[in-house]
C-alpha cells in the first residue's frame, strides 16, 4: 500500500468499515510508515477532540424557554389549522 | 489504533411510538420528541451558522416545520433524519440571509484539487487539549472549524459530532453517499491541519514554546474567517 493509498482508506478504517485484508495492509503500512501513522494517530485525536469537546451545549435555563415557545406556536399552529406553517 | 466509537441516539421503536402518538394529536409525544433533539438540533445550528441567536432561531422553527408536516413524515427513514434535514435547511437560509452577495449551499463547487493533502506532518503532544483552558480550547475548536467552508463542515458535524451514518448524512442533506465520504475525509483532514498549529509537539528552545499561547488564540480571530472560502 502506498501513501495515497492509505489517505483514501483513512476514513472508512477510522469508521471501522474496512474488510479484513484492506485493514491488514493498511496496518502493516502504518507499522512502517512514521508519516502516515502520525497522520492516523492525529486525525483521529481530532474527531476525539471535537466529539468530546461539549461545544455548543444548550445551556438548560434557554432550553426550556426554547421548549415552551415551540409548545406554545405549535398549539396557536392546531387551532389556526394546518395551512399556516 | 482502532476505529472511532460514535455516540447513539435512542432506540428507533420508542422514536416510532411518540412519532405516532405526535400525529395522533398528542402534544406531550411531541414534546417528549423536542427534548430528546432539541440540543442535537442547537448544536448542528450553530455549528453552521456560527451564531447563537441564529441558532436558536433554527431550534423554534425547524421543530415548528417538523409539527406542521409531521402528517408528511413517510417513517421510512428516522424521525432525527428528516428533522436535522429541515434544521440544515434553515440554517443554511440563515446564512444566506446574513451574506445575501455570497451563495451559500451544499452543492457549491468546493475546490477539487487536492486541497487537503497532508503538508504538515509533525507529531502532537500528549494530551494536547490538556495545554489549554477548556475556554480557550473551546475558541481554538470554534474558530478551526468555523474556517471550514459550510459544505464540509455540516459534513464533519452530523457524521463526527452527531454520529449519524454516512447513509443519514447523506440523506439529511441530499448528497450521494460517495460526496459525503470524500467531504468527510477533506473535512478531517483540513481540521488535523489547523488544529496541529496549537497541538504540535514543542521541543524545547524553538521558539514556539511557553507564554504566547493566549495570544495565538486571540489574534487568530479575525484570520479563520472560514466563509471566505466559499
Amino acid at each position: 500500500m502506498k501513501c495515497s493509498e492509505f489517505l483514501t482508506e483513512l476514513t472508512s478504517y477510522l469508521d471501522g468499515v474496512l474488510d479484513e485484508k484492506t485493514k491488514a495492509d493498511l496496518e502493516n503500512h502504518l507499522s512502517w510508515c512514521h508519516n502516515c501513522y502520525v497522520v492516523c494517530d492525529t486525525t483521529k485525536k481530532t474527531i476525539e477532540i471535537y466529539r468530546d469537546s461539549q461545544l455548543y451545549e444548550l445551556p438548560e435555563d434557554l432550553r426550556s424557554r426554547l421548549r415552551s415557545a415551540i409548545m406554545t406556536k405549535c398549539q396557536q399552529h392546531k387551532k389556526r389549522g394546518p395551512q399556516s406553517v | 489504533m482502532g476505529a472511532i466509537q460514535n455516540k447513539l441516539a435512542g432506540p428507533v421503536s420508542e422514536e416510532l411510538a411518540l412519532v405516532q402518538a405526535a400525529k395522533r394529536g398528542d402534544d406531550s409525544a411531541f414534546e417528549e420528541l423536542v427534548r430528546r433533539y432539541d440540543r442535537n438540533v442547537f448544536r448542528i445550528a450553530q455549528h453552521i451558522t456560527q451564531n447563537r441567536e441564529d441558532a436558536e432561531d433554527v431550534v423554534q422553527e425547524a421543530f415548528l416545520k417538523a409539527y406542521g408536516n409531521l402528517a408528511q413524515f413517510q417513517e421510512q427513514s428516522k424521525f432525527y433524519t428528516w428533522l436535522v434535514r429541515i434544521a440544515v435547511n434553515e440554517a443554511l437560509m440563515k446564512l444566506r440571509r446574513r451574506k445575501p452577495e455570497r451563495t451559500v449551499s451544499l452543492d457549491e463547487d468546493i475546490k477539487t484539487e487536492d486541497d487537503s493533502l497532508p503538508r504538515e506532518i509533525a507529531d502532537w503532544s500528549p494530551n494536547p487539549e490538556q495545554q489549554y483552558t477548556q475556554a480557550e480550547l473551546r475558541e481554538i475548536l470554534s474558530k478551526t472549524i468555523h474556517g471550514l467552508p459550510p459544505g464540509f463542515r455540516t459534513v464533519f458535524v452530523l457524521r463526527d459530532v452527531e454520529g449519524l451514518s454516512t447513509e443519514e448524512t447523506a440523506a439529511a442533506l441530499e448528497l450521494s453517499v460517495p460526496a459525503v465520504k470524500s467531504r468527510l475525509l477533506r473535512a478531517r483532514l483540513q481540521l488535523r491541519e489547523r488544529l496541529g498549529r496549537y497541538f504540535q509537539r514543542r521541543e524545547p528552545g524553538d521558539g514556539k514554546s511557553g507564554g504566547a499561547r493566549g495570544e495565538d488564540v486571540k489574534n487568530d480571530k479575525d484570520v479563520a474567517s472560514g466563509d471566505g472560502d466559499l
